[in-house]
């Protein structure tokens, strides 16, 4: 196969869902070859674009042409056919979990009957193996999907979608759930395949990823196409005409915090690992970033009893406490914003109102009967605080945009007095400017409370924190003021191999406890 | 036309019921009988303490196939207490009682502790208490007069206030089974609705894992399902045994599958399209008002099965294919 150079145009789509126009008239040109970024926040269009692209919807109006060629394109099937393949965002549609990877990699070849109803187990991994070259995926292929960690199912997922040799290739927030290290080897990927021809759309929210793949950029807003960006790329640009509004620094004061009232005493994320002292007070906000799995998760999640550490003690206000239980952590004040909603936080049958209440309906119960009319009254409050745009409180969660949803979650904590507020990953899946509303409230009600979040990305961390960690491999290896950042080093300790010299990185000025090797 | 769409999911399933009523009571005036309308009650009163047991595990995301097992195995010990062991009324009623306590532990500890998938858990225990009823007899049912194994004849009867449960009428009218019912039927609503430890229940229900992160102690919770299950079979069992006065080895029969068909046709009850308490407990009214109403028209009697198949499958498909829930 040489080099071809597709390529697809989609001209005036439009679709409407009830009163509601999301698109437009939407035309973009891809050539094979060539990395397009779609940018948008929630609610911007994207994902209904993805979904007419990809034959999940049908547009109202306007077509898709490959090579000049109108391609009606109605179901999946026929995307599929027309070269047109599309990697989802939500991982688990992409793979089948109880399948091996060598079986998902070829599922696509064993649904159509190019393999014989006997399947030579040595056949399949030999083909298996071949479509794992492509993205330089190296795992056992043996192993069973759901045991894999998000990032790897990730990698699956879009191994799968290559493998059938695609025209243009749509990436949908490829890099949500992949560490730093892991979209490394994505991005690897992404160029392999605009080197081999392939047209690329690239739909994302994190600059760092537009920045190393993009060679246009088309921002998205209100259904509309707002701005297309040629070499060179104008990020800031970009940015601006999709958000519609200047994106200065979110820049805050620095809080030194008043009490101490979690003290990490001589603590250890994992055998081995080294022991840490952390200090921490309330009124300030600690952002806790490093790659992932490099322990940052394992610190809140041990203090919220999901797990134990490995070693050492935690005071809080004073006393040595554990909790044994989520259970227990909420008894004692300490919440925790989790990571991936959908799984670990939203309960889908439940109404907007009646997940924001779940854990503290003790609050509103008389005997164990709820009063409903003051649950409302305090979900209304809350809800209102964190600033949800519902209709209609006893609707769905599902009917929220993920922005919404989130900030449900964040509102559901907010019902109680509390000690220690937890977050991990609190803007996954959250547009740009429910992002900032959700920063700007954990920064204005973060006075009485120790506040600490969990943000793989950097840019996040940056734009809530007072004070940033790092860890590495379940090493604390850096501790920064927000004023008195510098960047260099940090992102030194975030991507530092496991075993450099930390004490090495560490010594750096901004040092604010220490650190025991 | 989705407002219609929303309707009929809601009340397609009342507007059957209505509809069954009007139609059984112009073909057969007798129908609608004062007296008819509580055999109809008494006959459902069984199933439907079963169903209302099944809802609170289905709550929960669970699953209790030992329901019927466990009624038949209920109604065999108060039988045996009564006759052999010539123990009286209330040691008969609690070792029943005891029985679902037990039953449901025993259901809750396979399931929580040993990670035993629901379904398997307790189709094992249906089998298990299924063998288990039949061995203190040999094999026979329990009556009055019965001889035992060592050849001298049980001491025991069944006492009038044991039999009044199941045979008594209140008022001269309503059956006492249909009164115990209603009740279970109410405190049920209210625990699943009303209260925070029902609320919690949905929840885990829902997603079990997102409840245990919001503070839910799912294990508890699943305990308490599983032995609210065992308890109402065992009170099932109970009534059964007061309603036709000896243990029955064969009686307990039809119990699981009726009282699990209810269960699922009320999910499609006011479109809850979840469990719930008055779905279940309408749900075995309309079959019971089905079977009736044909029976009066002289249906045979081994259609039965398949009609109340029909339903079921209709109510499903209420539910699960009209639910907007469902893209």
């Amino acid at each position: 196969m040489g080099i071809q150079s597709d390529s697809i145009e989609i001209s005036g789509i439009k679709k409407s869902f009830g009163t509601n126009t999301v698109l437009h008239d939407i035309s973009l040109t891809v050539s094979g070859g060539e990395v397009l970024a779609l940018m948008g926040a929630n609610g911007a269009g994207k994902s209904t674009l993805v979904k007419i692209l990809s034959g999940v919807y049908q547009a109202d109006g306007g077509s898709i042409s490959v090579n000049g060629q109108t391609s009606i394109i109605d179901t999946p099937q026929q995307a599929r056919e027309s070269g047109i393949v599309t990697v989802h965002q939500i991982i688990n549609d992409g793979v089948v979990q109880d399948l091996t990877i060598a079986e998902n990699l070829i599922l696509d070849q064993l649904c159509d009957g190019r393999f014989p109803a006997f399947v030579n187990k040595g056949k399949l991994h030999e083909r298996a193996a071949e479509v794992a070259k492509t993205i330089g995926l190296d795992l056992p292929l043996d192993t069973k999907v759901a045991e894999l960690s998000q990032a790897d199912k990730q990698l699956v997922a879009i191994a799968r979608a290559l493998s059938v040799k695609p025209r243009l290739l749509i990436l949908d927030e490829p890099t949500s759930s992949l560490s730093e290290r892991e979209a490394l080897r994505l991005f690897d990927a992404v160029e392999q395949m605009r080197d081999q021809g392939v047209a690329i759309i690239y739909i994302s929210h994190r600059m760092s990823d537009i920045r190393r793949l993009a060679d246009r950029i088309a921002a998205l807003r209100e259904g509309r196409i707002v701005g297309l960006f040629e070499k060179p790329l104008d990020y800031d640009g970009a940015v601006h005409s999709m958000l519609g509004h200047a994106v200065g620094e979110v820049m805050h004061d620095y809080q030194s915090g008043e009490a101490s009232r979690v003290v990490f005493r001589q603590v250890q994320l994992a055998e081995g690992s080294k022991p840490f002292d952390l200090d921490l007070k309330t009124g300030q906000i600690v952002a806790l970033t490093g790659l992932l799995s490099s322990g940052c998760a394992s610190v809140v999640e041990s203090l919220f009893g999901m797990h134990e550490f490995a070693s050492g003690t935690v005071m809080l206000d004073g006393a040595e406490w554990r909790a044994a239980s989520p259970n227990q952590a909420i008894k004692d004040g300490v919440y925790m914003v989790q990571e991936d909603r959908g799984n670990n936080a939203i309960i889908p049958d439940f109404s907007i109102e009646n997940n924001t209440s779940l854990p503290f309906l003790k609050s509103f119960s008389w005997l164990s009967f709820i009063n409903r009319d003051r649950e409302k009254a305090r979900v209304k409050e809350v809800i209102d605080l964190t600033k949800v745009k519902y209709t209609d409180p006893t609707a769905e969660m599902s009917t929220l945009s993920g922005g919404n949803q989130q900030k449900v979650m964040v509102a559901r904590w907010m019902l109680e007095e509390c000690r220690v507020l937890l977050l991990n990953e609190p803007f996954q899946g959250v547009d740009i400017s429910s992002r900032r509303q959700i920063g700007k409230l954990l920064r204005e009600t973060a006075k009485d409370r120790v506040t600490i979040a969990v943000c793989t990305d950097v840019e996040e961390a940056l734009e809530i924190a007072d004070r940033i960690i790092v860890f590495n491999h379940n090493n604390l290896v850096g501790d920064h003021r927000i004023d008195q950042i510098d960047m260099p080093t940090l992102i030194k300790q975030i991507a530092a191999a496991p075993d450099a010299d930390f004490t090495a990185l560490s010594s750096s000025k901004t040092q604010e406890t220490d650190i025991h090797a | 036309m989705t407002n219609f769409r929303d309707h009929a999911i809601k009340y397609g399933l009342l507007v059957l019921l209505a509809t069954m009523i009007v139609f059984f009571s112009i073909a057969q005036p007798a129908f609608l009988s004062m007296i008819n309308v509580f055999i109809i009650l008494q006959s459902v009163s069984i199933v439907a303490i079963l169903a209302l047991g099944v809802t609170a595990t289905l709550a929960v995301n669970g699953f209790d196939l030992s329901i019927g097992s466990t009624a038949a195995f209920s109604m065999m010990m108060a039988s045996y207490v009564m006759i052999v062991f010539d123990g009286g009324t209330t040691a008969a009623i609690l070792t029943a009682l005891g029985v679902g306590v037990l039953v449901g532990l025993v259901n809750g500890f396979m399931t929580v502790q040993m990670r035993v998938p629901d379904l398997l858990a307790t189709l094992g225990m249906m089998f298990l208490l299924l063998g288990l009823q039949l061995i203190p007899t040999q094999g026979r049912s329990i009556a009055a007069g019965m001889s035992l194994s060592g050849g001298e004849t049980a001491p025991g009867k069944f006492t009038e206030a044991f039999l009044f449960l199941g045979r008594a009428r209140l008022f001269d009218i309503i059956p006492v089974p249909v009164v115990i019912m209603l009740v279970l039927a109410v405190i049920t609503y209210l625990f699943l609705e009303r209260t925070r430890h029902g609320r919690v229940m949905y929840a885990i229900g829902s997603n079990e894992r997102a409840a245990h992160l919001a503070g839910a102690r799912v294990k508890f919770y699943r305990y308490v399902a599983y032995v609210m299950s065992g308890v109402y079979a065992s009170i099932g069992g109970i009534l059964l045994a007061a309603r036709i006065g000896r243990g029955d080895v064969s009686s307990g029969n039809s119990l699981l599958m009726d009282g699990v068909a209810a269960a699922l046709i009320g999910f499609a009850v006011l479109g809850a399209a979840r469990p719930n308490a008055q779905g279940s407990a309408i749900g075995a009214l309309l079959v019971g008002v089905l079977l009736n109403g044909l029976t009066m028209m002289n249906t045979p009697y081994y259609t039965q099965d398949f009609i109340k198949g029909l339903v079921l499958v209709a109510a499903l498909m209420f539910t699960f294919g009209l639910s907007k829930k469902r893209g």
